[in-house]
């Protein structure tokens, strides 16, 4: 299989275009200093073009729809397709952000039984829907803690601790919210260390962020101790919902003694990735951060909705999309969590937790190394190829080639940092145990190649569009639009 | 159980694998203690038939009004494919392209995605997206800081005539870093930047201006004159920009004597319905010399070991990823799937398409305002060149203009009292390609009834 789309500007010719898609007829009088001089090059191309272009781009992707997507850390799980068609009902589509109350009561609704519904799951007080995305969620979450302390004139709290096996985005936004970063390791046994964590907290301690599970896929067992810790040294729990659907139904980041976590609903409520988004980062927070959620929320009054603004929530972080975050998408995880309903929650858990624990002891098995083989594997687990690329010069890198070749997306490669050649595998509830079978079959298959012919492995894949790509080419000698390098 | 494939057959076969008792034993590591009973107050499951009937019926509730109602978000037409294409679940329910030989199509719809959207503001690279307008217009101000390093004031002039909420959100993502805004005033009867204020702050160290075009109110900023002066006061130049404007107006890359230095700009104009505020995207292009202190995803054209062309990621040394605590910036997930849907509308319209919404979208606004100042007490509040919105002093209370208009299934634009007070009862009112004559002349006619004038 070689298939190749050309870019689209090939298909460009001078004077073609889909005329039925706009207006015919007006003419603007632009005066002279506003005047564009030379039109845009985007393509010209007819209808049909750019539905048969666009469509064969899409054939060359992956996708749940298509493949098994065991994507570590990412819950790539089936979005039902009608959470689309109810999120895209025509009036919800033509509904504009700024539509005066009275017109909205229907949407309105819909996101405060959300609101009301992700407080339940997570065992908040509060939640505000309007983060576009996981890191903007963290964004505000870490917002958050700081407003708090300010609040209470504790200014010198500028420490985020965050653990060694944490995603790259908590590191970051405690920076990008003014904190400095202190890291701590992870025990071998995938906990936290908890004498480095009391090292670690003093008067200057903000705050954690932590993920349980962790993305060593371990559950954190000394939370409470974890928690009692932190507050006692006046700082406040994060959480990083990535892995909420390893525990939904079981245990509630509330209880755990959280104060504020970010969800990913594009994982958990299984709202679609989208090729790299939308996402949506809705926050929920406990008692003492009430008073600092993001605007606008929404509340009720009687039986009326309305949105609640900077006069009713005055010590608010602010505002952090233009109108109210990625409504479209809280639309979908609402109907979502609807058709789940109360019994549906705890099945989310227990079977992306069945599916994990299933793979992981076939995996065992069939002779791989888990990276915490002594413990249950939450939503998600690890293996590590250090034997393999030692002894065969095989890594994991390799291994996560060779399984396109077999239909199957990669599981997420090099990440946990500090388990080395890992993959972390998570195959989610929605998967069937014949799937997760052929992906046990394909690792077997290629552990085979790569005993017998190591080369072969470490030439894939063979029957993707592409080959494996030149990244050092792409990083020097930039070519990011289609003209800046003359080499067509 | 909804989209859960397993049976109880299979259930017995894979705990007997795993070596568990029961499904509930795979939880056993969570302290007792935490572990909860039942989640009271989420309601029963409802069947895909149940929710499509409570869904319809919410949407019912909201129905269709006639939409003349802007500020940042506009109804334009969206060609059937955009979304039939959208949708395919190879688009839909794929993932950032980390594994760039499973994912070539999203890649390369992003090259061609930044491919386009240079070319409309005149600049050399676009990153992948960014969250929205206002958010993008944040991480602006986070890179101009970055991007002029001789500047140690990390302070940004901005008009008032820039959208508020881009400058309220721009203030809640940057609050930890120490920037400060300036805030410059409009001129009365203009309502454009008032420039002697701009030239007041001569000889200050100030990081970047912020030009919205066209501004808040639909007026058309002097451009050139306030880049050049920036350039001159050794200030970057941010520009805040309709991208659909640019099908009629100078991109930005040719403002001035050398262009702006950072383009940024909400993109749901392209293909993205108004949804009530989202998921839109924010988009963001730049000159080559400040590529590496861009945000966001960026796609580059390489070729693979047989010497085949292809896409991957690239330059993702700025991410947080890659640098954690040292990254440009923590943003990971952009917005892809709006950009495809972007990119498939300009493909669709191509330059000549979206030259022409926008010159019918910009009539329709002209015929708007015609026929609403008609109406006695009506009147515009600005002279000078608009684009597609206006703003119109009403003779009343606007939020109750409002109200009684919405009675009538009209949205019949913005209040701006709260926002600009001193313009009393200002509306700012917007048609697009979508508003017919007839529109036009069923507002007119409900605004003299709710006014109580003839037109």
């Amino acid at each position: 299989m070689s298939i190749t789309e050309p870019l689209i500007f090939k298909h460009s010719r001078s004077g073609r275009s889909a005329v039925g898609q706009y207006p015919q007829g007006a003419t603007a009088e632009v005066p002279e200093k506003f005047r564009r001089r030379k039109r845009a090059a985007l393509p010209e191309v007819s209808e049909l073009q750019a539905v048969r272009h666009f469509t064969r781009l899409s054939q060359l992707n992956f996708s749940i729809d298509t493949h098994f997507y065991p994507l570590g850390s990412c819950t790539m799980k089936y979005n039902p397709r009608a959470c689309n068609a109810f999120a895209m009902l025509p009036e919800f589509l033509g509904r504009h952000p700024l539509a005066p109350s009275s017109l909205s009561q229907g949407f309105l609704a819909c996101m405060y039984e959300l609101q009301e519904m992700l407080k339940e799951v997570t065992g908040m007080k509060g939640v505000s829907l309007t983060p576009m995305a996981g890191a903007q969620g963290e964004f505000a979450g870490v917002a958050m803690i700081r407003a708090y302390h300010r609040a209470r004139n504790d200014l010198e709290r500028t420490e985020i601790i965050v653990p060694d096996a944490a995603h790259g985005t908590n590191p970051a936004t405690a920076t990008m919210c003014g904190c400095t970063v202190v890291e701590i390791p992870s025990l071998a046994n995938g906990d936290i260390d908890i004498e480095a964590l009391k090292a670690a907290l003093g008067p200057k301690t903000a705050g954690i962020m932590l993920t349980n599970p962790s993305t060593l896929g371990v559950f954190e067992r000394r939370i409470q101790e974890v928690a009692k810790l932190v507050h006692d040294a006046g700082g406040l729990l994060y959480y990083d919902g990535a892995n909420l659907n390893a525990i939904l139904g079981k245990v509630r980041p509330g209880d755990m003694g959280f104060d504020v976590i970010h969800m990913n609903l594009h994982k958990t409520f299984s709202t679609p990735h989208g090729g790299g988004g939308p996402g949506s980062g809705a926050v929920g927070v406990g008692q003492r951060l009430l008073p600092f959620l993001p605007i606008p929320t929404v509340g009720k009054e009687g039986d009326n909705y309305r949105w609640l603004d900077e006069k009713d929530v005055p010590q608010t972080i602010g505002r952090l999309s233009a109108f109210m975050g990625n409504a479209g998408v809280l639309l979908r995880a609402y109907v979502y969590m609807r058709m789940l309903g109360r019994e549906g929650m705890h099945r989310v858990a227990e079977f992306s937790a069945l599916n994990a624990n299933y793979l992981l002891a076939r995996l065992k098995k069939a002779g791989f190394d888990a990276a915490y083989p002594e413990r249950r594997a939450s939503h998600e687990f690890i293996i590590t190829m250090k034997r393999q690329a030692k002894e065969l010069g095989v890594n994991a890198m390799d291994f996560a080639k060779r399984l396109l070749d077999y239909g199957f997306h990669a599981p997420t490669t090099y990440f946990p940092l500090l388990v080395p050649e890992c993959l972390l595998i998570e195959p989610t509830e929605t998967e069937a145990k014949e799937e997760l079978d052929a992906f046990v079959d394909a690792l077997i298959a290629i552990q085979a190649e790569a005993e017998q012919d190591a080369a072969k492995v470490k030439g894939a894949p063979y029957t993707l569009p592409v080959r494996r790509l030149d990244d050092v080419r792409a990083a020097k000698q930039l070519d990011l639009t289609y003209g800046m390098r003359s080499t067509e | 159980m909804p989209f859960i494939p397993h049976t109880d057959t299979e259930i017995g076969e894979m705990l007997a694998a795993i070596g568990a008792p029961s499904i509930d034993a795979l939880f056993d590591e969570i302290p007792a203690a935490l572990r909860i009973k039942s989640l009271a107050a989420i309601p029963d499951a409802l069947s895909e038939m149940e929710v499509g009937r409570l869904m319809q019926a919410r949407a019912n509730q909201d129905g269709r009004p006639l939409n003349f109602l802007g500020a940042g978000a506009y109804e334009h037409h969206i060609p059937a494919a955009v979304w039939a294409i959208v949708t395919r679940g190879e688009f839909y329910s794929a993932y950032t392209p980390y594994q760039a030989e499973a994912s070539q199509g999203t890649l390369q719809l992003l090259y061609e995605y930044q491919t386009m959207m240079s070319s409309l503001t005149g600049m050399e690279v676009s990153n992948a997206s960014l969250y929205d307008g206002a958010s993008a217009l944040a991480e602006a101000c986070l890179m101009a800081v970055r991007a002029h390093r001789k500047s140690k004031s990390a302070r940004i002039v901005v008009p008032s005539t820039l959208n508020p909420t881009y400058l309220s959100v721009s203030r809640a993502v940057v609050e930890g870093q120490n920037l400060s805004f300036t805030v410059l005033p409009y001129e009365a009867g203009k309502g454009t930047l008032q420039f002697s204020k701009l030239e007041a702050l001569k000889g200050e160290d100030l990081t970047a201006v912020v030009i919205q075009q066209p501004n808040f109110f639909g007026q058309m900023e002097d451009v050139d004159a306030i880049t050049d002066w920036a350039h001159a006061n050794n200030a970057l130049v941010i520009a805040v920009v309709n991208p659909l404007s640019l099908a009629l107006f100078k991109p930005p890359g040719e403002w001035g004597a050398k262009g702006v230095d950072i383009v940024v700009g909400d993109g749901q104009p392209f293909g993205v319905p108004l949804s009530s505020g989202g998921p839109y995207f924010g988009f963001m292009t730049t000159r080559m010399e400040h590529v590496r202190q861009m945000p966001g995803r960026i796609i580059g054209r390489t070729v693979d070991l047989d010497g085949k062309q292809g896409f991957t990621l690239t330059l993702q040394a700025r991410e947080q990823h890659i640098r954690r605590s040292k990254a440009t910036s923590n943003i990971c997930t952009n917005q892809g799937l709006l950009v495809t849907a972007a990119t498939i509308h300009m493909s669709l319209l191509g330059a000549a398409g979206l030259e022409s919404v926008a010159a019918t979208s910009q009539r329709q606004t002209t015929k708007l305002v015609e026929k609403l100042t008609r109406i006695p007490g009506v009147k515009v509040v600005f002279d000078g060149y608009r684009f597609h919105e206006a703003v119109l002093q009403l003779p009343t209370k606007v939020s109750d203009v409002l109200d009684a208009l919405a009675k009538r299934n009209i949205v019949g634009g913005l209040d701006l009292s709260k926002l600009y007070p001193e313009l009393g009862n200002a509306l700012l009112v917007c048609a697009t390609e979508m508003r017919t004559d007839a529109d036009l002349d069923a507002y007119a006619s409900a605004l003299a009834a709710v006014l109580e004038r003839k037109p």
